[in-house]
């Protein structure tokens, strides 16, 4: 007998400097993984799978049809690897913030190697490390000689990297458009290369909160205050990056009562989330009270603690500046 | 060796600073030659992006330039949204590793073509002063090579 079965995809997922989360995930669609197991075999998943790197390797050039690449770049093997996966791959998507702006992990551009080693393995309180010893690339044992990947001083995004195909916002990626990126990748409804798989709109044009009166002139951090549920948030003092982030998450911080942080990444056509937010912000602090005898434009941006960690939380990679500047 | 000579990019408001810089022209004040200014409708116009662009591209200071507080601005409070501006922005250099002395916002009117020489003069000292950015050295290092 003649199978009528069409040939199944290849798919692979692949984790670089991320938290696992992005692998959930995966997982998270529920009921939707047997419609990607419907389509497509799994040829290639650390985290599920007893397969090696050399197995990867032996594959044919293109011969994975779509892999799932999250998290970002920032030692010598995540760059082999992605570098690998891109030959082996027909499309490669960058999975959730990390690899896509770098994410979370992006944050230790504000440091580099030996300050984050530093950190790590020296003065970080729960340490016990005696020999005072950081990961190096070769380590002398009577064995022979043990190597480990270089730890990069910054870290990359994975389009700073290799060509990327598609873009999968969100820490991790909600479940609805993982569904939805599968569905298209099914039905071979891709969108152009170098798409945002999200909707064209932010998270404030999702968000159901009542919106009145833009201006604002104390800043709270969340643990300050308890807000009332259906206003605005940033209008309560709250820095919310909704303004300034891509929707697709069905406002999921903000209808728990927290602000959003930016985890969708940039609204689309803006050159980078941060400097977006800071002209939002800009605009409404402060506003009404200009001509006032307790007017100070420096205190009230003085309130603001952490811009950077504020404003480009997922996106420091990415940004125009992408890490703090090294001193040699 | 010569001199270090510090690339300002100006932003200069078209009612109040551009025209105060255009009277310094005019009435041949001196100052050192090594503002580059963009004419833009008002400070307000400024978007950080511009900033942060500015420094990216090799800038060692930067500097905007619009009407008087409180209410000069043709544009009502544009002068004010860019002063909130330039405060966060000069913070977040700061994380960035980058001097905040090298982002400055300055008032000058029509009239004031010597305050637009003075102000050119001092901050072209200040970055002197300062040296070369440190983010120049770095763009044409490891990481955006
Ligand atoms: S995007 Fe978020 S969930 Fe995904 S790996 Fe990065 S930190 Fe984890
Ligand atoms: S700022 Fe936050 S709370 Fe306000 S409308 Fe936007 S997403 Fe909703
Ligand atoms: S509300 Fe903001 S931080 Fe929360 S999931 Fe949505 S985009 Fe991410
Ligand atoms: S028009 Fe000069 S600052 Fe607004």
């Amino acid at each position: 007998m003649i199978s009528m079965e069409k040939e199944k995809l290849k798919f692979a997922f692949y984790w670089a400097a991320s938290c696992g989360g992005c692998e959930i995930a995966v997982l998270d669609i529920d009921e939707k993984i047997l419609d990607v197991v419907a389509i497509a075999d799994i040829v290639f998943w650390p985290v599920a799978m007893d397969i090696k790197y050399k197995d990867v390797e032996a594959m044919p050039d293109k011969y994975i049809d779509v892999c799932f690449f999250n998290g970002a770049i920032r030692t010598e093997e995540q760059e082999y690897m992605a570098k690998l996966l891109r030959k082996k791959s027909k499309v490669l998507l960058a999975f959730g913030s990390c690899a896509q702006l770098g994410g979370v992990p992006g944050l230790a551009n504000v440091a580099n190697r030996k300050e984050v080693f530093e950190r790590a393995y020296l003065q970080s309180p729960s340490t016990n490390n005696p020999n005072s010893g950081t990961p190096k690339t070769s380590f002398k044992v009577p064995e022979g000689e043990l190597k480990l990947p270089e730890f990069f001083d910054t870290v990359k995004t994975l389009d700073q990297t290799v060509d990327v195909d598609y873009y999968l916002p969100g820490c991790p990626p909600p479940s609805a458009q993982v569904a939805k990126a599968v569905e298209a990748i099914a039905k071979n409804e891709l969108p152009p290369k170098g798409s945002v798989l999200a909707p064209v709109k932010s998270v404030c044009d999702e968000c159901p909160r009542k919106k009145e009166d833009k201006k604002i002139s104390k800043i709270y951090r969340v643990y300050e205050i308890t807000p009332e549920p259906e206003r605005c948030l940033l209008e309560q003092g709250i820095i919310c990056m909704g303004p300034a982030t891509r929707g697709g998450c069905e406002t999921q911080c903000v209808s728990a009562n927290m602000p959003c942080t930016g985890c969708g990444g940039p609204c689309p056509n803006e050159v980078e989330q941060g400097a977006a937010m800071m002209s939002a912000l800009s605009s409404i602090l402060g506003v009404g009270g200009e001509r006032g005898p307790e007017y100070d434009a420096e205190k009230l941006v003085a309130q603001i603690k952490d811009p950077l960690g504020t404003f480009y939380k997922y996106s420091l990679p990415a940004s125009l500046l992408k890490r703090r500047v090294i001193k040699e | 060796m010569t001199e270090f000579e510090p690339k300002i990019v100006g932003f200069l408001c078209n009612w109040c600073a551009y025209a105060g810089a255009d009277l310094a022209g005019v009435s041949r004040i001196q100052y050192p030659p090594n503002i580059r200014i963009v004419r833009v409708m008002c400070s307000g116009r400024v978007d950080p992006v511009f900033i942060l662009e500015a420094f990216r591209s090799g800038a060692d200071g930067v500097l905007v330039a619009g009407c008087h507080l409180p209410s000069d601005c043709h544009y009502i409070s544009g002068n004010f949204k860019a002063h909130r501006r330039i405060m966060m922005l000069k913070k977040l250099l700061l994380q960035f590793g980058i001097e905040p002395e090298r982002l400055r916002i300055e008032w000058v009117s029509a009239s004031e073509g010597d305050k637009f020489a003075t102000v050119i003069k001092d901050m072209t000292e200040e970055i002197k002063k300062l040296g070369p950015s440190p983010l120049k050295v770095q763009v044409e290092g490891l990481i955006y090579g």
